[in-house]
């Protein structure tokens, strides 16, 4: 707990610059997995999977339930070790041993639930855990001030201008709180953000609004890894796509190689094909033109 | 496509969307204070004694409304911060007792100074809230189980072993021990007040705690985690707060307004009787929640379970000073806390919505 505090206070001038380095120099990926798997006694939830993400890169991951997302979130997230193959960070091989190494590499992992307290102010959910402290005598007080500027100032980048700061999490709409999350992570350091179904419990509009703070990550000079199921979210933001099935990769192509009807079709498996080509005639329109994120429909079929 | 999505682009359905969302009126921001409630009744029990009491109008008896307060009030503050925590303690009543007949006890019978004899009274009232706090997070139990068990054990103890020592069901009287003076000038003496007369010190030291654990929980990274482990307990861990001791924290810090309670019931008389305490810890969870703590954690004030506190005093000695049958008296406190609970509930509901 104590690392915490030198921590946030370096964070305070360097979190931007730190980004930004790292969109810079670095000629090896952010983050690598060559060949990893992941058994349970003798049930193989992962194997062969290979990723790379690099600064200034979206690499969506896409899967149906049970494909092994969630295992590979956990492996990426350092609470799961990998039984086969290696994980490498800036190309270098890492066994990490909880979530806090992970995080100590700037790898940081925003999950559905956020890790965020309902009932407690903004400003306050924003520095939880690493609080900016100030030395009163022999107490350390907390510097409320500093803390509510510097969230005021984080999610004002972000595009977020809350009027009330002091408002409990709870009282935010799901997108918001999503941008939260995303720029708590971004401010304490991250360099690759793992991003668990951001857009899953959202809305058509909320949804927009997280994918528009992805490719503002991205652009920030930040990896990302964006996990869902929904395969127009991902080709509206992903530079690169995996497709898990039942533990193994189906697919692993750049944009460059793919349309909005590849990734579907992918998705979508063979049996159910046919129905869902028919649904996807009509989706392709509006998505020649970037302008609306489609619904869920048709990824939400085989599910 | 990529062109399309600007870093920082902010259509206007978005922020008009997010403006709505954030905005929240002043008076909305007073209404979800925690507090507030509590000082709407507390305003209303003093004009209705103020009313019909003529003797609730005179300082000494205000005095003594004050003293009734603390005694609740000084647990209360302990109680309140737990149950912010997320947890409660069942066993806070009794375990006042425990720490007074151990320090009464460890005095006599070892020969001790009284103060030697409270610093081994408050090593076994942590140690209870330790026990309390590390079983709760070992076991995963909820706090009603765990601290039920630790009450009616403690219950036990304090009569069985009392009994055992001393062949009676009080514990010794300390009062022509050493430091017995010195004791009772810190834990029960009186302080002259101007207005009021003589003022009990233990009004004086539950201002003190309670100005403390304000500042504490508002101001301190402890105080954070504190509403974070109440609020979340699994968000709060991933985030990196250390959970399982700021709940075995919270059950020692309820341990040692034990003690300090305990101490003031053996030095205000040099004597302790076994039996006492039994239903006490309902009233401070009582005060706590007139206060605006919810059960569930996460929310609440410490400031709010004092205003708690008050109304209870003012209530046991308003219903004195009327003349009505003191039977009364837990009638309208359960009366009061019924009350509080759902205006609480309905002015919360009215300040989260918009």
């Amino acid at each position: 707990m104590t690392d915490t505090t030198p921590r946030s206070t370096a964070d305070t001038e360097g979190a931007a610059g730190t980004a930004g380095a790292a969109g810079g120099g670095a000629d090896a990926p952010l983050l690598e997995l060559r060949g990893v798997g992941k058994s349970f006694g003798n049930i193989r939830a992962l194997s062969g999977v290979d990723l790379r993400v690099g600064a200034g890169e979206v690499t969506c991951i896409l899967g149906d339930n049970g494909a092994g997302k969630s295992t590979l979130i956990k492996i990426l997230a350092g609470l799961h070790a990998p039984t086969a193959g290696s994980y490498r960070v800036d190309g270098e091989e890492v066994a990490f041993a909880s979530p806090r190494d992970a995080l100590d590499r700037g790898i940081a992992t925003v999950y559905q639930d956020l890790a965020m307290v309902p009932l407690m102010p903004v400003w306050r959910n924003f520095f939880l855990g690493s609080e900016i402290l100030r030395k009163v005598g022999p107490f350390s007080r907390l510097d409320v001030a500093a803390m509510r500027r510097i969230t005021d100032e984080e999610l004002k980048k972000m595009g977020i201008d809350l009027p009330d700061i002091d408002a409990p999490v709870a009282n935010l709409s799901g997108g918001q709180k999503q941008v939260v999350a995303i720029a708590r992570a971004v401010y304490f350091g991250a360099r690759v953000l793992i991003l668990d179904e951001p857009t899953a419990a959202l809305g058509v509009k909320q949804s927009g609004v997280v994918l528009k703070y992805v490719s503002a990550a991205r652009e920030a000079g930040l990896g990302v890894v964006f996990i869902t199921h929904n395969p127009h979210h991902a080709y509206m933001v992903g530079d690169h796509f995996v497709i898990l099935r039942l533990g193994e990769t189906e697919l692993d192509a750049p944009r460059a190689e793919l349309t909005l009807g590849d990734l579907t079709h992918h998705m979508a498996g063979g049996a159910e094909l046919d129905a869902l080509e028919h649904e996807l005639a009509r989706s392709e329109g509006p998505d020649g033109g970037p302008a609306v994120p489609h619904p869920t429909a048709p990824a939400d079929g085989p599910a | 496509m990529a062109s399309t999505l600007a870093p920082r682009p902010a259509p206007a359905a978005t922020t008009e969307k997010e403006l709505r969302a954030g905005r929240r009126p002043l008076l909305n921001r007073l209404l979800s204070r925690p507090e507030l409630g509590s000082l709407i009744g507390a305003v209303a029990v003093f004009a209705v004694f103020f009313a019909l009491a003529p003797t609730f109008r005179q300082g000494d008896s205000f005095a003594t409304v004050l003293y009734a307060a603390s005694v609740v009030g000084i647990m209360a503050v302990g109680v309140a911060l737990l149950m912010i925590g997320g947890e409660f303690d069942l066993s806070a009543g009794v375990a006042v007792v425990t720490a007074a007949l151990t320090a009464g006890m460890a005095g006599y019978y070892l020969n001790l100074n009284v103060w030697a004899a409270a610093g081994i009274s408050l090593l076994v009232a942590l140690a209870i809230g330790f026990a309390n706090g590390a079983i709760l997070v070992r076991t995963k139990l909820p706090s009603f189980l765990v601290t039920l068990s630790m009450f009616l054990m403690l219950q036990g103890l304090n009569i069985a072993v009392t009994k055992l020592v001393t062949g009676s069901v009080s514990g010794p009287n300390i009062s022509d021990m050493d430091g017995y003076e010195s004791a009772r000038a810190v834990f029960a003496s009186s302080v002259p007040v101007p207005v009021l007369g003589g003022v009990r010190i233990t009004v004086i030291w539950w201002l003190v705690f309670v100005a403390a654990a304000t500042w504490v929980l508002m101001r301190t990274r402890v105080g954070n985690w504190i509403f974070a482990v109440g609020g979340n307990a699994e968000s709060a861990r991933a985030v990196g707060v250390p959970v399982t001791r700021v709940k075995i924290g919270l059950f020692m810090t309820v341990g040692f307004f034990a003690w300090f309670s305990g101490m003031h019931l053996l030095t205000a008389s040099g004597r302790q009787q076994s039996g006492e305490g039994v239903g006490m810890e309902l009233l401070y969870i009582m005060a706590a929640v007139v206060g605006g703590c919810l059960l569930t954690g996460g929310f609440g004030s410490v400031i709010g379970a004092a205003i708690g506190a008050f109304i209870y005093g003012m209530t046991t000695m308003g219903i004195v000073y009327a003349g009505w049958d003191n039977n009364w008296v837990m009638f309208f406190v359960g009366a009061m806390l019924l009350l509080a609970v759902v205006v609480n509930a309905w002015v919360r509901r009215q300040a989260s919505k918009r």
